[in-house]
């Protein structure tokens, strides 16, 4: 099969969704002559002209207002924030609009909205440009959160959010954008709310979340020299999670290392650490592990920056911790 | 001027030898309005600045030095490597910021002067900001709160034609940020940003209006950014010839000519400041590329106070 980067997939995504229907549209900043800051839109300006391109002034809180307004109407827009960062100028319109209208509204309206966004942290710009704030999503009834870790489900999970009636947050991980990988032509399409089991393994379970996917795998390749078996699960969306997947998973290991790159105390990893307690207790051979980012800002020197984050030997430590007693 | 222009240049040199630690946005083109309106400042006033701030910063007589080693990472920077060039500040010399957050600094700049008021002081706080960050509903929220409470904010708008890849005139309604002061009853002043004396002349006029406690302005400086967006952003969608009117129009050279056809200066002074800068700069940066890498231990220091 043909290998595209992740940001290729996207722009695929996008561009078959819009063919498909007249009434997606996109809207952010520099996403249309210049094709977004990680080239994800580009080309859908000549494509689509210029009513269903957006290029918008700096102004997040309406970038967002257009999207529900938008949704309202019964139009489909895919808003994008330069970095997840700025998303927090428009939490008014996400957090008490977009996710609690369908509610308010006694499900008379619907509001299917998609907000993209890169999380941009490891590369050294600081700590308004650098954060992993899905828990703060995932903690809001209302919203869904998706985010792939691969080119594949970049392209198959946007199409399903497009598709979706609810307003979803879709995270992108900026050192995933050149990521190759397989992905179909066409309409392949990736279900909200199903992970996948990327590496079977049978005795710790690591369940990951975009980047650290594949920090999992490295963690997996190198314990598997110690003859350690790894099964990797990439939930691929956030909100709601597979809890199947992961309890099947538990089931035949009995051990699990969660990791997320969002910050540790009230982080999204929490969630899946308590949710694995309190339904899987009793196939538990060892306390469930976590590994986050540390809870600090993200400093800009480099050096800093890696200290914080999660990392492979992080994973490997936290699954020999595991295999411990 | 010269000395931001010599450092900004240097920045670029660090960069492409791998050197610096994330993004820089140059101020290269816009440096009369910084010198201008910094010049305008008294003891005690203080600033708020922006993404593209290194201007702002050597305007104040912050140490290149220092700068640089914040914007390579290192332990010697201003935040000890922690902001880089985004966050160099340095309240001792009246900096409260610069901001990754385009418009973040404007309301804070509204605080700041309603804070010194509140402790007796006459002081004038000076807000720059992009003409990106006039769109942003911070900014029309900071002018509407500076203006009701009479606060001594010179707000300065940073007009340099181009918000990343958005030009001015698509993404403005109005056609003008210094006519959106009239929304708030304040005076809304335009200038020519590459004319130091105009920006300077602005600049006195609405801190001295602010220190008799009539409340902020707003100026808007017209000027231009020769480089692009930012180190990070390579990509360059501005008309070739567009950039090179601009740089026709460059705020050193037309200075350099005024200083000498009034013969406020000799070709000789300027050469000689020409020489003090080159030294200056080269000093900062072999200062920057010595100065230690932080220890990891500070990744977890000053979370809190
Ligand atoms: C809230 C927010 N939105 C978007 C960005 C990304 N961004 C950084 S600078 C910039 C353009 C800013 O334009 P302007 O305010 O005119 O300043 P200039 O860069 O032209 O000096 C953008 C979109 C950001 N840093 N913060």
């Amino acid at each position: 099969m043909r290998q595209i980067s992740f940001a290729v997939a996207l722009n695929e995504a996008l561009k078959e969704e819009m063919r498909r229907d007249p009434v997606v549209f996109v809207a952010g900043e520099d996403i249309g002559k210049m094709g977004g800051l990680f080239k994800v839109t580009q080309g859908l300006l000549e494509e689509f002209g210029a009513g269903r391109v957006l290029d918008t002034p700096i102004s997040e809180a309406a970038i967002a207002g257009l999207g529900v307004g938008g949704a309202l109407v019964g139009t489909r827009p895919v808003i994008e924030f330069q970095f997840l960062d700025f998303i927090t100028i428009a939490m008014d319109q996400i957090i008490n609009h977009a996710a609690k209208l369908r509610y308010m509204t006694g499900g008379m309206v619907s509001v299917p909205l998609v907000i993209r966004a890169p999380v941009c942290g490891g590369i050294g710009l600081g700590a308004q440009h650098s954060q992993s704030l899905e828990a703060w999503f995932v903690h809001v009834p209302g919203i869904k959160v998706v985010m792939p870790a691969t080119p594949r489900d970049a392209k198959g999970l946007l199409k399903s959010a497009i598709r979706d009636d609810n307003p979803v947050l879709f995270l992108e991980h900026r050192r995933l954008y050149a990521a190759t990988g397989e992905v179909p032509s066409g309409d392949h399409m990736v279900p909200l709310g199903t992970a996948e089991v990327k590496r079977e393994g049978s005795d710790v379970t690591v369940v990951a979340t975009g980047r650290t996917v594949s920090l999992a795998l490295a963690a997996a390749d190198r314990l598997s020299e110690q003859a350690i078996k790894i099964e990797v699960i990439d939930l691929r969306t956030l909100k709601p999670f597979d809890m199947q997947t992961i309890s099947n998973s538990v089931g035949k290991t009995n051990r699990v290392v969660v990791v997320n790159d969002g910050w540790r105390t009230c982080g999204y990893a929490a969630e899946i650490v308590a949710s694995i307690q309190s339904e899987c207790f009793y196939d538990l051979d060892f306390p469930v592990q976590r590994v986050c980012n540390k809870d600090a800002p993200m400093p800009a020197a480099a050096a800093l920056e890696r200290s914080l984050m999660v990392s492979e030997e992080q994973i490997v430590a936290a699954c020999s911790a595991a295999m411990s007693s | 001027m010269c000395l931001i222009r010599a450092f900004e240049r240097e920045i670029h040199v660090l960069n492409k030898d791998g050197l610096v630690s994330g993004t820089a946005h140059l101020y290269i083109g816009m440096e009369a309005i910084a010198v201008g309106a910094c010049a305008a400042m008294a003891d005690g006033d203080f600033l708020t600045s922006t993404h593209r701030g290194h201007g702002h910063c050597i305007a104040r007589h912050l140490d290149p030095a220092r700068m640089m080693a914040e914007i390579l990472g290192r332990s010697d920077g201003y935040c000890r490597g922690k902001g880089g060039s985004m966050h160099i500040t340095d309240r001792s010399k009246g900096v409260l910021g610069a901001d990754g957050i385009v418009g973040g600094g404007i309301p804070i700049a509204v605080g700041a002067a309603y804070g010194l008021r509140l402790m007796n002081k006459s002081s004038v706080v000076f807000c720059f900001f992009g003409e990106g960050a006039s769109n942003q509903g911070s900014f029309h929220e900071a002018l509407n709160l500076a203006a009701i409470q009479r606060l001594s904010v010179v707000f300065i708008c940073e007009n340099n034609q181009w918000a990343l890849s958005a030009p001015f005139v698509a993404t403005t309604a109005g056609g003008s940020v210094a006519k959106r002061a009239a929304a708030y009853g304040i005076v809304g002043e335009e200038v020519d940003g590459n004319d130091i004396d105009a920006v300077f002349a602005a600049a006195t006029r609405a801190a001295g209006r602010a220190r008799e406690g009539l409340g902020p302005a707003l100026i808007e400086c017209q000027s231009y950014r020769w480089e692009g967006h930012s180190i990070f952003t390579r990509q360059e969608i501005r008309q070739q010839e567009e950039i090179d009117d601009w740089k026709r129009r460059d705020p050193i050279e037309r200075c350099r000519r005024k200083l000498i056809e009034t013969q406020m200066a000799s070709a000789e002074d300027l050469a000689l400041i020409e020489t003090e800068v080159g030294a200056e700069i080269a000093r900062a940066a072999e200062f920057a590329k010595s100065s230690p890498n932080p220890d990891e231990s500070s990744a977890l220091e000053d979370i809190y106070a």
